[in-house]
């Protein structure tokens, strides 16, 4: 898979004997948009956490990019590589305000010690910082203070702290958890927007939601995948209603 | 957010006029002395904020940085006072040659590197050893107080070299200047409220800006950082390396003011208590961290005089009250003050809200 924007290959996670990924394989093409869904201890959260450099594979190899190995790299680094990740809990620099916390999520060539006292990097910080935010739809509130916004806005000033990151993929956990069926449906337009310039993988449980935004859902199972495909064949899965939507399977029909 | 800004620049610079021109003329030799000492303290309890208020992190530790700037600057006052014979407890510990670590002390430049530097040197060290290896909060704040413990036992030990418990004593002069003419101290004096200033306006430049937004977002969501691309131990090395540096400028603006450094300077209780000045002026701001060390050391000199047992009982309850009343410390209430009246004049105004405008005034 040379095209491939991340690649696992053969990643095993243990947690004490419990393989959380057993001998996964997965790859995520440039631009695109994949769901992962699957049913609670699937593995969903640690697949995202193996390419983010939280969680370190007992086996296997995760590339980025074309060469890029993460599993030695840490967190920074591999942020730096051009991975970004969403965490399913907002998690903003609440004291901020909607601005800074872009501001300081903002690619730049060095994010170190002395880049940051002396201002280094900063040219079209405003420019840059109001793209993201129209982009996720808080252009009007720069200066609020981030734990003050809603819940919706949380997500939606997280997802744009890492888009500000201009990674090469996006990983979004449970964007629309808690969210109200006009909020879902617009963090749902925000990431297809945000599709195709760069790949993205989401988890989520909200089928309503993942039929609007999924061109190719992952199922997992036991830390495997089970199957792979567009959402329409992967709703009518006879493997996949067992496992997973069995007892939902009312509720996608409409 | 812009009034909070105007403010503190008034009392500052009110500050700094007041010390300069009429503290000099209204207080008496020996009180002016004495603020000198608490102005060298202010300059620790802002590398102390710096480290705590706004990066978080609780050294317990800085008991040691200080007396380093101290001991370097005692080395040479001792040196200078000693002439070509050698330092009196030397000699009474049978010791015939100067020992080779204190023949560069013999330059004041050359002490005055070593006090700023040696410090910012061992804390560097310190903090990437514990920063990369991802060790935070309590344990840290352990790791820094059994430090303070072995450098104050090794100081006591090593007597031939360091006066051991006596520490050292007994100087004369400093550039040829007697330290006991009250114009050399009075020039000290004004040493001190120079290297306040500087050390006030340098804190200030690092906690605004870019910079000093990463620290308060590291500070409260290290994790989110490092998915962000920063790695947040440079900077915390970073800032506990300055800090160490403005401990140790302290100890050695602090020594020759006194006429002593001992071991008493270094241990366990004298870093306690540069936590709690800057806990009752309050952490996160730098004029809270000055106001406090100020305070907190005039009360102390005051106590100490007219009821010399009460001191003690004194200051525990000073921090018990600070700790369960205001917990933002003397600046945070001045703030709350502050904010009690705007609050009256934006219900006219209710397009913002008073929690905003408290939260805006936590971030400043």
């Amino acid at each position: 898979m040379p095209d491939s924007v991340v690649y696992l290959e053969d990643v095993t996670v243990d947690f004490d004997g419990f393989k959380a990924l057993s001998n996964l394989n997965f790859y995520i093409d440039p631009g695109e948009l994949r769901v992962v869904i699957g049913p609670n201890g699937a593995g969903k959260t640690t697949l995202l956490d193996v390419v983010c450099g939280k969680v370190r594979p007992a086996s296997g190899r995760v590339i980025v990019g074309r060469l890029t190995d993460v599993t030695t790299l840490s967190e920074h680094q591999i942020a730096r590589a051009g991975v970004s990740r969403k965490f399913q809990t907002p998690s903003i620099l609440r004291r901020l305000t909607v601005y800074e916390n872009v501001e300081l999520a903002l690619r730049r060539k060095y994010n170190s010690v002395f880049s940051a006292l002396f201002g280094m990097g900063d040219s079209n910080v405003r420019e840059r910082v109001h793209t993201v935010l129209e982009k996720v739809g808080l252009q009007d509130k720069p200066s609020q203070i981030a734990e003050h916004l809603s819940h919706g806005e949380k997500q939606w000033l997280e997802i744009g702290m890492v888009l500000a990151q201009d990674p090469k993929i996006l990983l979004i956990d449970e964007p629309a958890a808690g969210l109200s069926d006009h909020e879902t449906r617009r963090t749902g337009e925000i990431l297809l927007s945000i599709a195709g310039e760069r790949s993205v993988v989401v988890i989520e449980h909200d089928m309503t939601f993942v039929k609007q935004i999924a061109n190719k859902v992952t199922v997992l199972h036991q830390g495997r995948v089970l199957c792979e495909g567009p959402f329409q064949s992967i709703q009518d899965d006879p493997r996949v209603i067992e496992i997973y939507l069995g007892g939902h399977k009312k509720h996608v029909a409409n | 957010m812009q009034r909070s800004k105007r403010v503190e620049a008034f009392c500052t610079i009110g500050l700094l006029i007041a010390l300069v021109f009429l503290a000099p003329y209204f207080l008496s030799d020996f009180r002016l002395n004495l603020l000198g000492k608490f102005l060298s303290l202010a300059v620790l309890a802002l590398g102390v904020d710096l480290i705590w208020g706004y990066t978080g992190i609780l050294s317990l530790g800085h008991g040691v940085f200080f007396g380093i700037g101290g001991y370097c600057m005692a080395m040479y006052l001792k040196l200078q006072a000693s002439g070509s014979d050698l330092p009196d407890f030397m000699m009474w510990n049978g010791l015939t040659e100067l020992p080779s670590f204190w023949k560069p002390m013999r330059s004041l430049p050359v002490a005055l590197v070593c006090a700023v530097f040696i410090p910012a040197l061992l804390a560097t060290v310190i903090a990437y050893l514990t920063f990369r290896n991802r060790i935070q909060g309590v344990y840290f704040s352990i790791l820094t107080q059994a430090l303070s413990l072995v450098v104050s036992l090794l100081l006591i030990g090593q007597q031939p070299y360091t006066g051991g418990t006596n520490g050292i004593t007994d100087f004369k002069d400093v550039l040829g200047f007697s330290l006991s003419d009250q114009s050399t101290q009075r020039a000290l004096y004004f040493v001190s409220v120079g290297c306040l200033a500087l050390a006030y306006f340098f804190c200030r430049w690092v906690t605004r800006g870019r910079f000093g937004r990463t620290l308060a977002a590291i500070r409260d969501a290290e994790n989110r950082m490092r998915y962000l691309g920063y790695n947040p131990a440079h900077f915390k090395v970073f800032v506990f390396a300055v800090s160490a540096a403005l401990a140790g400028m302290a100890g050695a603006l602090f020594v020759p003011q006194v006429g002593i450094v001992s071991p008493t300077n270094v241990g366990i209780v004298p870093s306690i208590e540069m936590v709690i000045w800057v806990a009752v002026g309050g952490r996160g701001t730098l004029i809270g961290a000055v106001l406090g060390a100020v305070l907190v050391n005039g009360a102390k000199s005051f106590l100490s005089e007219t009821f010399p047992n009460v001191w003690l009982y004194a200051y525990g309850l000073l921090f018990v009250l600070t700790v369960l009343y205001f917990p933002d410390g003397l600046a945070g209430l001045i703030q709350k003050v502050n904010f009690g009246w705007r609050r009256r004049k934006v219900k006219a105004a209710p397009a913002v809200s008073p929690r905003e405008i408290a939260a805006e005034e936590v971030v400043r």
